[in-house]
């Protein structure tokens, strides 16, 4: 009884400014798929991230043959903006929190 | 940019386009997705219903808003020779979606190899379309896109 209720205040101690959702650390996924060519996302990740054309085909050839590539970072605003963003031109995207 | 393809391939995306703005305004905000445009709404969130039921709710319609109107610039400017930068954009958009959704519908693998067509099969027609898109696009990322 006594340890459950102190038990609040010592993760409080353990974790002094507690951790906020928009610092939280997400990844922005890019999965292998069979309709997309090869040569669009590539076109699409330097269209909408900037990446040099070296960037963007390693980043491609992650995604054709490991099946996913981590293309973009950020806290959770930011990467589901640009989940957004590759949904807009048909790349399948997803996000998740960068453990 | 510009676009030599001849008054049958420009007549045929006239088409195409008119089937997909059909098919893209036959789904309600909230409603049940046509099996063949779910690759044009995917998940963002794949381990957290929640949020991606938001995610859903919030992008869904910004998402139909951009394609209607991408659908729009193709379809003003269907017989256009020079191209500006934003209708180019518009155009490989279109035409990806075009891909998706034809692609969804013949369920198209990675190990699809071109093969003798079948006149029998149905699917053909689709088939053909399908890799005549594909053709097209490549050519619109190769000149350069934007």
């Amino acid at each position: 009884m006594n340890q459950t209720e102190s038990s609040p205040v010592i993760a409080d101690e353990e974790n002094p400014g507690s951790v906020t959702d928009a610092d939280t650390p997400w990844v922005v996924l890019v999965w292998n798929d069979p309709i997309n060519l090869m040569s669009y996302v590539v076109h699409v990740l330097q269209k909408l991230f900037g990446y040099s054309s070296d960037k963007a085909t390693l980043l491609m050839l992650d995604v054709h043959h490991k099946g996913r590539a981590v293309v973009s970072n950020g806290n959770r605003e930011k990467a589901e903006l640009d989940v957004f963003k590759l949904h807009e031109f048909g790349l399948w995207a997803t996000m998740q929190k960068d453990v | 940019m510009e676009v030599k393809i001849s008054d049958d391939e420009r007549r045929l995306l006239g088409e195409l386009i008119d089937q997909l703005r059909e098919l893209l305004l036959s789904t309600s905000p909230e409603g049940q997705l046509d099996p063949s445009l779910r690759r044009l709404y995917p998940a963002a969130y794949v381990d957290d219903v929640r949020q991606e039921q938001e995610y859903q709710r919030s992008t869904r319609d910004q998402l139909l808003e951009r394609r209607l109107a991408h659908l729009d610039i193709v379809e003003a400017t269907i017989n256009d020779v020079e191209l500006n930068p934003d209708s180019v954009t518009a155009w490989i958009t279109t035409v990806n979606d075009l891909r998706l959704v034809l692609g969804t519908q013949l369920d198209v693998s990675e190990d699809d190899e071109p093969r003798i067509l079948d006149p029998e099969d149905p699917q053909e027609q689709h088939r053909a379309i399908y890799h005549y898109l594909s053709h097209l696009l490549g050519e619109f990322v190769e000149a350069g896109g934007d």
